[in-house]
């Protein structure tokens, strides 16, 4: 049901935690099934350094916030930006059709933290 | 290390039942039906199963109708005690728990005509059978009831509605009729049709360490029954198709170690079950057991862990081996949770946060140990990825 890589997700979750004092926070729910993921970003200069994750709910929208992580971190914020929800389900393999909406969750929190980042400077 | 513990799903089969079953395959290949020797080789091969499946629930062979398994036992249960007294009346009566091999029954038939009651459960999963004694009516032909929950394992008060059933009768009701599904009882409770007064009970061979696609219908002499199948004069006219020897032969088989080990695999998955759930309450606070604790199966343990998924930890845990169910699912961002744990009011996060472990009669003390080790160290991990409002240090500072 699940592709090896989500699972792995799933197992071994990537950068789960808080950054204190972060530059940028997306705190993102979804309404209809209450699966929340939390992103704390640090960037310096253009680059995003640093992101931690926090997630509740299904198994893909855990695996989506843990590889979003990956995805972001290193990057430019112009970079960032372009991270879309495809980019999110590619890197977790195949996701069952019902369970497509997790990414966009995991987008959401990203926009939300890019754009705290963007009110700030 | 491979655990097992979703065996109210399935079973694996006992090595003495697929020793019973492959001469079926092969050299005793007879049709049962068939004068010749090899037919009946067969046919004494089934007769020999009916005795033991008879004996395993206290009932006399012929009043054991080999079918392909639960489902099709509850069908033949349910439309064909609704199709042959329709005359007498269009009513049932059933609980909002069942299986949804009986519920499916019913609202097919609704769609046809019937009238269909289905009744709550108390906040532990039991049927009041004062309920079910307002709601039989003139026109009520069949109660059809479980004997043991498959999600939580609680156990339904038959006895009590079987007497209300006979009550009926005595006023004049005659043709109503009750019907239990016993697939999730049978091997783990002591199931005697005649203590529990029942007209029909359902039970599957792959749930007691028997093959899939083998089940039977206990159907009480006297019953009339309307078939579900047309086509030759098979189990006494009962149910049409060819005899599924090797299945039979397995399930006649699985009968027989339920019935004479009964006792000691009882006292064993209840000692593992209580034990598995002991070391969990006592290491997590918001943990619950869901269901009766008296009132229930030995072998199901049905916890809710709360703030967590119970599709995570499923997956979770299977990554490390272990094989549980879940009683939460969520498709297309809307939750589709389970109708029992629903229906037993539990809450919204209740059942998000639930799983489903099922013993089987050969669980061993190093399997619920390990299990119970991956899950400390898997509920402490997802319960750590919850998000929260503030800081982690700052949460860290008000403990």
């Amino acid at each position: 049901m699940y592709s090896p890589q989500l699972a792995e997700h799933i197992a071994h979750p990537r950068n789960v935690g808080e950054i204190n004092n972060p530059s940028g926070i997306g705190d993102v729910t979804n309404e209809v099934c209450l699966d929340r993921i939390k992103l704390t970003v640090l960037v310096e200069g253009d680059l995003l350094i640093d992101a931690k994750v926090k997630a509740s709910g299904c198994p893909p929208t855990i695996a989506a916030a843990s590889v979003l992580t990956e995805l972001i971190i290193g990057r430019s914020v112009e970079q960032v930006r372009s991270v879309t929800r495809t980019d999110v389900a590619n890197a977790l393999g195949h996701l069952p059709p019902a369970k497509a909406h997790c990414t966009a969750l995991a987008i959401d929190a990203l926009r939300a933290a890019v754009e705290s980042l963007t009110h700030k400077l | 290390m491979k655990v097992y513990l979703d065996n109210s799903a399935t079973t694996a089969m006992a090595a003495e039942v697929i020793e019973a079953m492959l001469p079926y395959f092969s050299d005793e290949m007879g049709n049962a039906q068939s004068v010749h020797s090899f037919g009946q080789r067969a046919k004494a091969a089934v007769e020999k199963a009916r005795r033991e499946v008879a004996a395993l629930i206290n009932a006399a062979p012929l009043e054991i109708v080999f079918v392909s398994g639960g489902t099709e036992a509850d069908n033949l249960a349910i439309r064909g005690i609704a199709e042959a007294h329709r005359d007498h009346g269009r009513h049932i009566i059933t609980t909002k728990i069942e299986h949804p091999a009986v519920l499916a029954t019913c609202e097919a038939l609704e769609a046809s005509g019937y009238r269909v009651t289905y009744l709550p459960v108390s906040r532990t999963g039991i049927v009041s059978a004062d309920d079910v004694r307002q709601a039989i009516g003139d026109e009520t032909i069949l109660i059809s009831v479980m004997l043991a929950n498959n999600e939580t394992g609680t156990i339904q008060p038959i006895e009590e509605i079987s007497a209300l059933v006979n009550q009926a009768r005595s006023r004049g009701l005659k043709h109503l009729h009750l019907h239990t599904d016993a697939v999730q009882a049978v091997g783990k409770v002591a199931v005697d049709v005649d203590r529990l007064g029942v007209d029909l009970l359902s039970l599957s061979g792959h749930k007691i360490h028997g093959p899939k696609g083998i089940g039977a219908l206990y159907v009480r002499k006297g019953t009339r029954l309307a078939k579900l199948l047309y086509g030759g004069h098979h189990e006494r006219d009962r149910r049409a198709g060819t005899e599924n020897v090797p299945g039979i032969a397995g399930l006649g088989r699985a009968a027989e170690l339920a019935r004479t080990q009964l006792d000691e695999r009882i006292n064993r998955m209840r000692a593992l079950r209580d034990y598995l759930e002991q070391q969990l309450l006592s290491r997590f606070n918001g943990v619950r057991i869901n269901g009766d604790i008296q009132q229930r199966v030995p072998n199901v343990s049905n916890l809710s862990f709360a703030g967590i998924d119970g599709e995570s930890l499923l997956i979770a845990l299977d990554l490390k081996g272990i094989a549980v169910s879940t009683g939460s699912a969520c498709a297309s961002g809307s939750l589709e949770p389970s109708h029992v744990l629903q229906a037993i009011g539990l809450s919204r996060d209740e059942v998000r946060g639930s799983l489903r472990f099922s013993l089987g009669a050969y669980t061993t003390r190093e399997e619920i140990d390990y299990a119970i080790s991956v899950l400390v160290d898997t509920v402490s991990r997802l319960r750590d990825m919850i998000p929260t409002d503030e800081p982690d240090e700052a949460k860290a500072a008000l403990q």
